[in-house]
């Protein structure tokens, strides 16, 4: 074409980034790789190919791990690992430095290297993946030398294996090694098998920042390698991905004692109200769904919108879809470019080609022959649709409408997930009033995709736990100095005696504020030390608990209320229960035969003081991102908890996860010591005088096991606590992989903080603003 | 050798011009503008457009013809009036044109005061470029009214094609929206044929909704163009003001079928900006308005940025201002 056809054609003509630089350095490795262990490459081995996704050309020879590649990067990995923390914050605070440095100056290689594997256009790269990964590194220097004051009381892990996806190749290893790094962890990690060259040039910087030897180690190969890593001997396993092979994680984890953060899918909500800027919202979809072809976890793939301006908004939606460029992603002119692998163009294909839902417009854009696929919406489904539920995890958005905020909430959070949500309306009620009841872990108010070190992300529900960047994503790469002791299962004494004296009393359980007989109808009599009976505790069975989840869900204004207001009626509790304290004390020394029942109610009495004080002071944080706006860091609770309580203490043990989840805004159901549950059936009377609303606090006696087993599997339960007999922490944990609820099992009783971590999640909201 | 391709650039050759609607303060009042999510969007663009080597040349020589190359200072005289008109015939060097394939390239008007009309127009008879005269007590708008519609119809009858009116930046900051849409369509009234710019002075306006506001109003009472900037605001043409108002445009449009020109002033004078503007307008209103009926910049130095450009594209040497011709 000629300067005048142009002239009159105005097109944009092609703008390739050059590949020099990188085809270079794939040859000066001899386009094939072994694995980066102890400092030093290995021999590559039996080795698969990595192909660039959008011309389909060989890039290079990639190793499968072998177990004994694994094991000896673990070995490694240990063997340097407590020098490394030794060596002290400020020492890893250089090192890190020197990391961020490295990857500012090779930026350029790092991005064409990237989209050459991904597939993902060389802007994105270029001007997102890499430059947050470098101020990962930048902010997470910082932390590292910050550590040794601000996380006194804290420890590395030890060895931390983590597995990464195909995404965000260069930025998710980021995420994982920055702040395992800073903590005083080594690790070991894998890349994706389609997208490992990065993870590979990353090692070669790790040498040029005197990265010392086996702090980081990366092997290379397929899930399978995944899988030797997480059963590997490392003390924490963090995983990116999907929720399936989350899940099959958190079961192979399940009672190793190994420390788990899990990031996986999500279907998030995108809702728009009617008084959204409408064309910024529909500008914000590019960057929501057809950011990376669409394949992210945390995707504006759900569109909500208000059901007056829907019409408008996707006649809007549909003419900008038709200005997306889509090509080759070398192009700096291309908005989407290669899907990852054919493979994964051929699962987007299947499920949009299986539904015939709602009305589907293809945008009208040239698309190469290849992996490419074009960008889609799907308007008019509905809730029920499979693909309003199911991830696609590619540039497929479908839509909905909705009539009134209540309703907006109710359909964005109809979900499994709950990853990240964004909410547009420029009305500041409506926006910061929705928000907060988004069931994500990222919120984003008139925007999306907004990411930065200092930010927490991750997920609720089946999206996973744990959070990375933040202070909060150091915590999970780091754990108490001081360890919780586990509390040993007691034998409760046995007995044929009658009551000694009194009129026979009859425990009940206490389920939605009343006091309800065992489903089953079978009770256990409990015996003193000299064979006397104390009373009969009710065996509660599967529906029991069945009954007392539902009584949590009916309590759901609980969270709510103000810690204020939480914080008085556990100061009421403590009250009651202090006037009733030689009568629990007594009971405690009954049942244990011991003399320490008056010292656990004084504890009982402080723990519910302590957690009354925190109930309206966990404060959260404005967050310091580089924007015009905030980020807020709030607290909110877990939601509905289940915790089995220890034999150790039969009343303190029972109002420390109590007062915990209460202060914090959840509910809970309690399943009491199974030797000495009557200072659990007594409690419920104090319970009853000190406005506790019905199915906050639900308790439950008899043996603990069929208890655990049936919260472990509640699909509405979202967290399980085992204070209790450790040998239950394995099923619980295996099973707790059904909805991915989070486990806990305990911290010291005097680190309030360890509880009120595990009581809260913490929830980022995105604020941009301007006048 | 001069050849006259059109006889002017003026919209009516190709596009029935905006007879404006009645005031719709429904419509203006609702819309919204959130500056945060506006800004992003500006400043991703540059990352994901890329125009190079034989389309940045084409690019270039397209703002060359969108340009109204523009004199407004209290010491012009008729002949650097004169001296402006010499260089809008003859933009870019003539070899540079010859090798671009592009020997007719002129700028897209003359913009002067009210007493440079006459000059302006006799500088550039026969080239088909219009002189466009700023007017309505330009740069403030602060003389009576009847002076104002008068020195419209004053300019007009001194042969000026394009009359740039400034609008009441006072009934804007007010909420006063009425009288903002009266004053337009007198303006437009007095115009009669020649055609009606409206500057918004969008920096003395505090916000983007008021630039969208105002934007649609002037729309609705008649402009054949609506343009950010005098030129003597401290802030003038930007990159969201410029999505804000385009954007104003599109709607207009898709509820009326009428097209509305575009014009930023003040403030764009690289190459690489006015490449970024070009963009904007491919990407959110479309190739329709990158064409000088729809589309001009207000400028007076971007010209010597883009002929130092493209005199690099035809050598590959990078240039040097004073190798070209003063305007």
């Amino acid at each position: 074409m000629t300067i005048k056809d142009i002239y009159t054609t105005m097109d944009y003509g092609v703008a390739p980034e050059s590949t020099v630089d990188a085809m270079a350095w794939l040859a000066e490795h001899g386009s094939s790789f072994g694995h980066f262990i102890g400092g030093s490459w290995t021999t590559p081995g039996a080795n698969f190919e990595t192909r660039n996704p959008a011309t389909g050309d060989l890039l290079a020879h990639i190793s499968q791990a072998t177990q004994a590649d694994v094991d000896t990067a673990v070995k490694a990995a240990q063997k340097a690992q407590p020098k490394w923390e030794k060596s002290g914050g400020a020492a890893r605070a250089k090192v890190l430095y020197a990391l961020a440095r490295l990857l500012q100056k090779h930026s350029r290689l790092f991005a064409v290297l990237e989209t050459l594997d991904n597939g993902k256009p060389i802007r994105e790269s270029r001007d997102i993946d890499i430059p947050l990964a470098q101020r990962h590194f930048y902010y997470h220097a910082g932390l590292a030398q910050l550590f040794d004051t601000e996380m006194s009381g804290h420890v590395a892990h030890g060895v931390c294996g983590q597995v990464i996806p195909w995404n965000f190749p260069l930025l998710m290893l980021a995420w994982k090694v920055a702040p395992a790094m800073a903590a005083g962890n080594t690790v070991v990690l894998k890349p994706a098998e389609y997208t490992t060259l990065t993870a590979l040039l990353f090692a070669d910087i790790c040498k040029q920042a005197g990265v010392p030897k086996g702090v980081v180690n990366i092997v290379t190969g397929d899930g399978a390698v995944g899988e030797m890593i997480v059963t590997s001997d490392v003390q924490k396993v963090a995983f990116t991905g999907s929720t399936s092979v989350g899940r099959k994680i958190r079961q192979a984890t399940a009672g190793s004692g190994k420390a788990l953060t899990l990031e996986l899918g999500g279907k998030s909500p995108y809702v728009v109200f009617e008084d959204a800027d409408v064309d910024s919202a529909v500008e914000g979809l590019v960057d929501a769904i057809w950011f990376n072809q669409g394949q992210v976890c945390c995707a504006g793939s759900r569109l909500i919108v208000q059901e007056g301006i829907a019409e408008n908004f996707y006649a809007k939606l549909k003419a900008r879809m038709d200005k997306l460029r889509i090509g080759d992603p070398l192009d700096k002119s291309v908005d989407v470019g290669a899907v990852v692998d054919p493979v994964q163009l051929a699962t987007i294909k299947r499920m949009v080609d299986s539904n015939s839902a709602g009305n589907t417009h293809v945008a009208q854009t040239p698309v190469p022959d290849g992996c490419f696929y074009p960008p889609t919406l799907i308007t008019d489904l509905h809730p029920a649709d499979t693909l309003m539920q199911e991830e696609i995890f590619g540039p497929v958005l479908v839509a909905t409408t909705f009539r009134t905020p209540a309703e907006a909430i109710e359909i964005a959070n109809n979900t499994r997930y709950g990853l990240a949500a964004s909410v547009w309306s420029e009305n500041i009620n409506t926006a910061l009033d929705i928000a907060p009841q988004l069931a994500a872990g990222v919120v984003w108010v008139n925007g999306t995709n907004m990411f930065d070190a200092a930010a927490g992300f991750g997920g609720l529900r089946e999206s996973g736990f744990g959070r990375e960047g933040g202070w909060e994503g150091l915590m999970a790469y780091c754990r108490p100095a001081k360890p919780s002791v586990a509390a040993k299962p007691a034998t409760p004494f046995p007995g044929h005696d009658g009551p000694e004296t009194g009129i026979d009393r009859t425990a009940k359980l206490y389920i939605g504020g009343k006091q309800a007989r065992p489903d089953g109808g079978y009770s256990q009599a409990i015996f003193g030390k000299k064979g006397e009976l104390l009373g009969h505790a009710p065996i509660a069975n599967r529906k029991d608990v069945r009954n007392a989840v539902e009584a949590q869900q009916a309590a759901k204004g609980w969270r709510k209320t103000t810690g204020h207001l939480r914080a008085q009626i556990l100061y009421y509790l403590a009250e009651n229960l202090s006037a009733r304290a030689d009568e629990f004390a007594a009971r405690i020394d009954a049942m244990t035969g011991k003399k320490q029942g008056g010292a656990e109610v004084s504890e009982a009495i402080e723990t519910l003081f302590t957690f009354a004080a925190w109930a309206d002071k966990l404060d959260g944080a404005a967050k310091g991102v580089p924007f015009r706006g905030v980020a807020l860091a709030m607290h909110e609770p877990v939601g509905r908890i289940a915790a089995l309580c220890p034999d150790d203490q039969p009343l303190a043990g029972l109002i420390r996860p109590m007062a915990a989840a209460l202060a914090m805004g959840n509910t809970i159901t309690l399943s009491a010591s199974a030797a000495y549950p009557l200072a659990a059936t007594d409690f419920y009377q104090v319970l009853d005088t000190s406005d506790v609303p019905g199915g906050v606090v639900n308790i439950l006696t008899g043996p603990q096991e069929p208890l655990a087993h049936t919260m472990a599997d509640h699909l509405n339960l979202d967290a399980v606590w085992n204070l209790s007999d450790t040998a239950m922490t394995k099923d619980v944990e295996t099973r707790a992989a059904g909805n991915l609820k989070r486990t806990w099992t305990g911290a010291a009783a005097d680190d309030t903080r360890a509880w009120l971590a595990a009581a809260t999640e913490i929830k980022t909201i995105w604020i941009p603003y301007g006048a | 050798m001069e050849q006259v391709l059109t006889p002017t650039h003026l919209p009516q050759t190709v596009e029935a011009r905006n007879p404006g609607i009645p005031l719709d303060l429904d419509w203006a009042l609702g819309v919204q503008a959130n500056r945060s999510a506006i800004e992003r969007r500006c400043a991703t663009l540059p990352g994901r457009r890329s125009i190079k080597k034989h389309h940045q040349a084409a690019w270039l020589a397209k703002a060359v013809a969108c340009i109204d190359l523009t004199t407004l200072s209290g010491d012009d005289t008729p002949m650097r009036v004169r001296r402006l008109c010499a260089k809008a015939r003859q933009p870019v060097a003539a070899s540079t044109l010859e090798q671009l394939g592009l020997p007719n390239l002129k700028t897209g008007a003359v913009c002067v005061y009210h007493d440079m009309i006459a000059t302006a127009v006799d500088a550039l008879d026969g080239t088909g470029i219009p002189v466009a005269a700023v007017s309505t007590g330009f740069p403030a708008g602060l003389s009576p009214l009847h002076l104002r519609i008068a020195e419209i119809e004053e300019s007009v009858a001194a042969g000026a094609h394009e009359i740039d009116i400034v609008i009441s930046r006072r009934h804007v900051l007010t909420g006063n929206w009425q009288a903002l849409y009266d004053e337009m369509v007198q303006f437009r009234a007095a115009c009669g044929d020649a055609h009606v710019k409206a500057i918004l002075a969008t920096g003395e306006l505090g916000t983007l909704k008021n630039v969208a506001r105002a934007s649609l109003i002037c729309m609705m009472a008649g402009a054949d163009f609506i343009k950010t900037s005098t030129g003597k605001e401290s802030v003038n043409a930007t990159l969201p003001v410029t999505l804000t108002m385009i954007r104003a445009i599109r709607d207009f449009h898709d509820r009326t079928g009428f097209r509305v020109g575009y014009k930023p002033a003040g403030g764009i004078s690289k190459a690489k900006d006015a490449l970024m503007y070009l963009a904007l307008m491919k990407e959110e209103l479309g190739n329709r308005w990158l064409e000088p009926d729809l589309f001009r910049f207000g400028a007076s130095s971007l010209l010597g940025d883009i002929e130092r450009q493209l005199e690099h594209h035809v050598t590959g040497a990078y240039s040097a201002g004073y190798r070209h011709a003063l305007g």
